[in-house]
């Protein structure tokens, strides 16, 4: 809230008195907290006391003890490792296009075209996305039919739906998603401060690991939770490649949801829902506590 | 019914089942913060059509005397004007020509929703949107979900009520058997010629090509078609050791797939084999026969396996009257001989062939089955399912 803004509330309290500025302020809170309410609160809220309520409506700790499960802990630990490679490889393989990228002049066509191409990318997910792999290295995709003719070259029809095809599927995101939110970190870092290191008698290694580093492990380690949030939450995609068996915890939802042959697995699903949301408010909390951090550095 | 998600479909079928839930979520939370301008809860308030005294009337009809014969249901049901099925896919058992068919005769718009929803799914719906316009009339259910959810059917006995065998319905009339498959192989004859056995299937030419519908620990056709390769090996309903064991044959050899089967995957070559009802396969076969492709069907020896799929009405169907006259429908030598061009083979068929009534050419398009196909029991299907669960994943890693 700027200065004109207090002003101006001010003018208008005096002309009619009673409504304080507090509460004027306030109600343009509303939308916010009301839409906050209906879309987060309430459906985390029906989430937790679903994962306790059996289908007959009565309390059950069912669904938390199938959670313990040997079988259900090694899914939440096939999609913890599966988000936390393909956001190892997003940091890592966008970080550095993203410095790369910040060394192009400001606004040259080329720099305007690849960052415009990230931004596409980053949001193209999906079936779309699983549609696109499977029509080019699908069982009957282009590049399959293209190379069928050198068998040694041709891809594994099987590997689009086995984690490693899904871990490739979600780089393809994760990559693009690391250039877009780390690009202003690495635009902040001024030349200024590399000339000065050298000035100083600092080599290259002393630039990146005693100026550069620093000020971009806030922001590095931020890029790099958002990217493990955005694969662990990711169904559609891998729903699309593997869809008969339940390697990460997204697609044992959807199965324990819909499963006809026993109806008592609503908690199961929601209980799984909830550990996932959980993992995600811890993986959040980090992030914002990483952003406060990295936004000292920002001007 | 089954577990399959045409991608379109499923988004479609998410909101629905999201949709009723958000209204009610939003009144609450409107309620909650006391705001009264969001007080749009458009959902709740419609009016359960049929509210009236004839509708009252209709939702408690046990049989046809309860409207005082055919001409007053058809009457009642036309006055309501329409009538909501679920799960009810156009290439199901040939439900596409039955629900035309229907609108057609009575003049009743059918509202086909969700229809790729699982059976559970179907209860779901009804759970959902109680109370509201949009709730399912009528279901077509699994013996499984059948089974364990008469609380929420209402019972009515059909006008062929007599003709059915005890052991194919409920006694008061909350379910009834309507038709049932075999579960076969169905495969495109044209690229891979003749098969005759599943041992066939770990050939190199059949790399990614080998589909179960659906996931057998949680998806009815799955389901039965994976105790149909287990008894092909020699097991049994309490012995599945065989069946895990040949799933684990096929993707060691890389020619199981596990992307779901869709009419456009196999249309499009990614499915080349897939194991499924008799009536599934029948629109497959009409379907690839238009392209010049030639899908042929073979039921395994020792693997006969057969399940009816059971009619129930909602009791709380937001149609009454015109549920009652679409179960009258269905069990009409009419909508029976549709089941049975689309391969399903119906509850009243030995009935009507002894009536004259049968379709017979229809009936000569069956896949020969030697010996008799066998159905799992309650208990066996629940033990099965649990050993699925624990199973499964494990076998195609």
């Amino acid at each position: 809230m700027t200065a004109t803004t207090t002003t101006a509330g001010r003018d208008a309290v005096s002309a009619s008195r009673p409504v304080s500025p507090g509460v004027v302020n306030a109600l343009g809170t509303v939308p916010f907290f009301a839409y906050t309410a209906i879309f987060l609160v309430l459906p985390t809220v029906l989430v937790v006391i679903g994962a306790f309520q059996s289908r007959g409506g009565g309390f059950t700790l069912n669904g938390f003890t199938q959670v313990l499960s040997p079988r259900t802990v090694n899914i939440f630990g096939t999609s913890l490792w599966i988000s936390l490679l393909t956001a190892l490889v997003g940091a890592t393989a966008g970080g550095v296009i993203a410095y790369a990228l910040s060394l192009s002049p400001e606004g040259s066509l080329g720099r305007r075209v690849f960052t415009a191409l990230m931004s596409v990318t980053a949001q193209f997910g999906g079936v779309m996305l699983a549609f696109a792999f499977i029509a080019t290295i699908g069982i009957n995709g282009l590049v399959t039919r293209l190379l069928s003719a050198f068998p040694a070259l041709t891809p594994d029809p099987g590997f689009l739906s086995s984690l490693g095809g899904v871990a490739v599927v979600y780089c393809y995101f994760q990559i693009p998603l690391m250039v877009i939110v780390f690009l202003p970190a690495v635009e902040g870092l001024r030349p200024q401060w590399r000339e000065a290191t050298e000035n100083l008698g600092g080599t290259s290694w002393t630039y990146w690991t005693r100026v550069a580093g620093p000020i971009l492990l806030p922001s590095l380690l931020g890029s790099f939770l958002l990217l493990f949030a955005n694969a662990f939450s990711a169904f559609a995609t891998a729903a699309a490649l593997i869809s008969q068996q339940s390697v990460i915890v997204p697609l044992e939802i959807e199965s324990a949801l819909r499963n006809e042959n026993d109806l008592g697995m609503d908690a199961y699903a929601q209980a799984l829902a909830f550990g996932m949301i959980v993992v995600v408010a811890l993986v959040m909390g980090a992030y914002a506590l990483l952003m406060r951090r990295a936004a000292r550095w920002a001007q | 019914m089954r577990h399959e998600q045409a991608e379109p479909e499923s988004t479609t079928e998410e909101e629905y089942l999201v949709r009723k839930q958000l209204t009610l979520v939003a009144g609450i939370a409107a309620l909650m913060l006391l705001i009264p301008a969001c007080s749009s809860t458009t959902g709740s308030s419609a009016a359960t059509s049929g509210g009236s005294a004839a509708g009252v009337k209709a939702g408690t009809a046990t049989s046809l005397t309860g409207f005082g014969g055919m001409d007053a249901l058809v009457n009642a049901a036309k006055a309501e004007g329409s009538i909501n099925v679920v799960a009810l896919p156009d290439d199901w058992a040939n439900y596409g020509a039955i629900k035309k068919a229907f609108a057609q005769k009575y003049g009743i718009t059918v509202n086909s929703i969700l229809p790729d929803a699982s059976s559970k799914e179907e209860i779901d719906a009804a759970d959902k949107n109680k109370g509201t316009d949009k709730a399912p009339d009528v279901f077509d259910v699994g013996a499984n979900v059948a089974l364990s959810s008469t609380d929420r059917f209402a019972a009515y006995k059909v006008a062929a009520w007599d003709k059915i065998a005890a052991g194919n319905k409920e006694s008061t009339g909350l379910w009834l058997n309507d038709y049932t498959g075999v579960m076969t192989v169905g495969y495109n004859a044209t690229k891979f010629g003749e098969i005759t056995s599943l041992d066939q299937l770990t050939d190199a030419k059949f790399k990614g090509q080998v589909a179960f519908n659906g996931k057998p620990a949680e998806a009815g056709a799955a389901f039965n078609g994976f105790l149909m390769v287990n008894g092909a090996y020699g097991g049994t309903f309490e012995n599945l050791q065989p069946g895990i064991d040949y799933v684990k044959k096929l993707k060691a050899a890389g020619t199981l797939n596990l992307q779901d089967v869709t009419s456009g995957t196999i249309d499009s070559g990614t499915h080349g084999v897939v194991f499924d009802w008799t009536y599934n396969q029948a629109s497959t076969i009409t379907r690839l026969k238009a392209k010049g492709v030639d899908w042929k069907v073979f039921v395994p020896q020792g693997g006969e396996i057969a399940s009816y799929y059971n009619q129930a009405i909602n009791k709380d169907a937001p149609h009454p009257a015109a549920a009652r006259l679409w179960e009258e429908y269905l069990y009409s030598a009419d909508a029976q001989n549709m089941w049975l061009a689309g391969a399903a083979r119906p509850i009243l068929f030995d009935s009507m062939k002894a009536a004259g009534t049968l379709d017979s050419a229809a009936a000569a398009n069956l896949p020969t089955v030697s010996g008799t196909p066998a159905t799992p029991t309650s208990a066996q299907a629940t033990a099965a399912t649990a050993f699925l669960k624990a199973n499964w994943d494990a076998a195609v890693a």
